[in-house]
């Protein structure tokens, strides 16, 4: 069997280029035709006519980096059960399928665990319950362990 | 390796040949190397073209449709029908003033489109218009696709950070999480696809599938129907459109993480924005509807060239064409959907999203992919019809 032949990932390097050119090039283009007087209120970041305040590189929700590490994980369960992907239908039908099925199995109960185990942890929910009750439940318990403490 | 592409497809033909032949001799070196960086260049830039267009088109169909179910005309004064509408709106974006923030990133502000439009438009090499005509047959396909338009994601992020508004902070923040997280559903519904066609090329899977809706992966267990609803619901959120369009929230962002962008860079991400809609219409086609496999083998050789008696080259020529009219035809008709479900549900909370997501189609997926590799295992990769034709046929013979 021949090496695979490079030359097919040659489109994918000229779609790219010629992404990159059309911004480009329409932005200079554009340069020739748009007036260009800007003003310092022209150039404020836009907060419904108001003053911006502060900068908007501030924190942030800690929400977003919880999602964020729940998909890594995934990600990559997924990424790795692409090869076994590929090869299930060949070894099916050479009558090895049931190898291939329980390594598959296998990887997709690590990932049931751990959507279970976040789902437990309350990292799926967007918005965490808050109820007059679990609030005393949080208060008792803080006092509870102070005590010990 | 035999990478049957638009290169392979012209460089059987005789003028082909001929030219390579000449070249070589004039200039003194083998020019089929050459010769494959040309077409692959032509081609690119036709489908870049089209492609254009077809975003073009895809802003006018949004809001000729849109009037349509709101009862309205929509636009009708530029050209017939107002068909011309997309050009009058790109001359006036490429007149307007391109206001910067001062506070803003400059560099990240310049690349932000620029990744956007490369993620999308890189996808286009593998996208299977037919089996000829693709740009190229990766052996890595839908895995590719899966990578190169994560750079959608990252572009969109950059815009809203780069920016240095809240609103577009708070935007380019909820497209990242959105489009991260609405991933994981779409690469599992994606591997049960996978399974079917046994291996990740585009061209092996849409060849698994065949012209009749019976033959499409989407009819071919019960898990399928359910797999190809979780895809185009990921598919919907992953592009940003409604009721997914959270990181534009027009009503409450202002625009999302595009409203400091004007004039021509805000175009290249709406530009990008409708290409890859169409893009992974064209995914979901060519995975879940036979993709560019066209009804009675019309297209093949064997109908074309030895039943109807046509020449062999222009034999070739129809087939392929009728392979790209197949394709579009579904994709279009996707679009449509997606186009139609925008204008019918309302916006989702950030929280409904999520719990959608990680709540309900990753569980959902997760079954599905279990199904799927169980259902090949027990019956061999047979399809449900095959089964219920072959137990039919069985049981007419008893009698």
């Amino acid at each position: 069997m021949p090496a695979y032949n490079l030359d097919v990932y040659m489109p994918v390097v000229i779609l790219m280029v010629i992404a990159i050119v059309m911004v480009v090039g329409a932005l200079l283009v554009g340069k020739l035709l748009r007036p260009h007087n800007p003003t310092a209120l022209k150039e404020q970041a836009y907060e419904c006519g108001e003053d911006p305040v502060g900068s908007a590189w501030s924190n942030f929700n800690v929400r977003f980096y919880v999602v964020s590490l729940v998909f890594i994980i995934f990600d990559v369960e997924g990424a790795l059960m692409f090869p076994v992907a590929v090869i299930y239908k060949k070894f099916n039908g050479i009558g090895q399928g049931g190898l291939v099925l329980a390594s598959l199995l296998l990887f997709i109960g690590v990932l049931v665990s751990g959507i279970v185990y976040c789902w437990k942890k309350g990292d799926l929910d967007w918005v965490k319950s808050f109820t007059l009750e679990s609030y005393h439940h949080d208060r008792d318990q803080a006092q509870a362990e102070r005590k010990t403490a | 390796m035999m990478n049957d592409n638009v290169v392979s497809f012209f460089s059987d033909s005789p003028p082909y040949q001929m030219l390579n032949e000449k070249l070589s001799w004039l200039l003194n070196f083998d020019t089929s190397g050459m010769l494959t960086f040309v077409i692959y260049f032509v081609a690119a830039f036709v489908i870049v073209n089209v492609m254009a267009l077809v975003g073009g088109l895809g802003t006018y169909a949004e809001r000729k449709i849109s009037a349509d179910l709101q009862m309205r005309q929509g636009p009708n004064r530029v050209g017939p029908f107002g068909l011309l509408q997309f050009l009058a709106d790109g001359v006036k974006m490429i007149m307007k003033e391109d206001i910067i923030p001062k506070t803003s990133d400059k560099y990240l502000f310049f690349i932000a489109p620029i990744l956007c439009m490369v993620g999308v438009f890189a996808t286009l090499a593998v996208l299977p218009f037919s089996s000829g005509f693709t740009l190229t047959h990766l052996n890595i396909g839908v895995f590719y696709v899966l990578g190169v338009s994560s750079l959608v994601g990252v572009g969109i992020f950059l815009g809203g950070y780069s920016s240095n508004s809240k609103w577009s902070m708070l935007g380019g923040m909820r497209g990242a999480s959105q489009i991260i997280s609405y991933e994981v559903p779409v690469t599992l519904s994606i591997i049960a696809m996978v399974l079917l066609g046994g291996g990740l090329n585009f061209k092996t899977i849409v060849g698994a599938q065949g012209g009749m809706p019976h033959e499409w992966f989407i009819f071919h267990n019960p898990f399928t129907i359910i797999s190809f609803v979780v895809f185009f619901i990921g598919m919907l959120a992953e592009t940003n459109r409604a009721p997914f369009d959270l990181p534009e929230a027009e009503s409450e962002l202002v625009s999302g993480y595009h409203t400091e962008f004007t004039g021509m860079r805000f175009a290249f991400f709406a530009l990008a924005e409708y290409v890859e809609v169409f893009v992974v219409c064209g995914v979901a086609a060519a995975l879940y509807l036979g993709g560019y496999q066209v009804p009675f083998g019309l297209s093949s050789m064997e109908v074309l060239h030895t039943k109807i008696g046509l020449p062999m080259a222009p034999a070739k020529m129809i087939g392929q064409f009728l392979e790209i009219g197949g394709f579009v035809t579904k994709t279009v008709l996707l679009y449509y959907v997606v186009i139609w479900i925008r204008w019918t549900l309302p916006r989702l909370r950030v929280d409904q999203l999520m719990t959608l997501c990680w709540k309900y189609l990753t569980p959902i997926a997760l079954f599905n992919l279990v199904g799927v590799a169980v259902w090949i295992y027990l019956f061999n990769g047979e399809s449900m019809w095959n089964l219920v034709f072959k137990t039919g046929a069985a049981a007419a013979g008893h009698h």
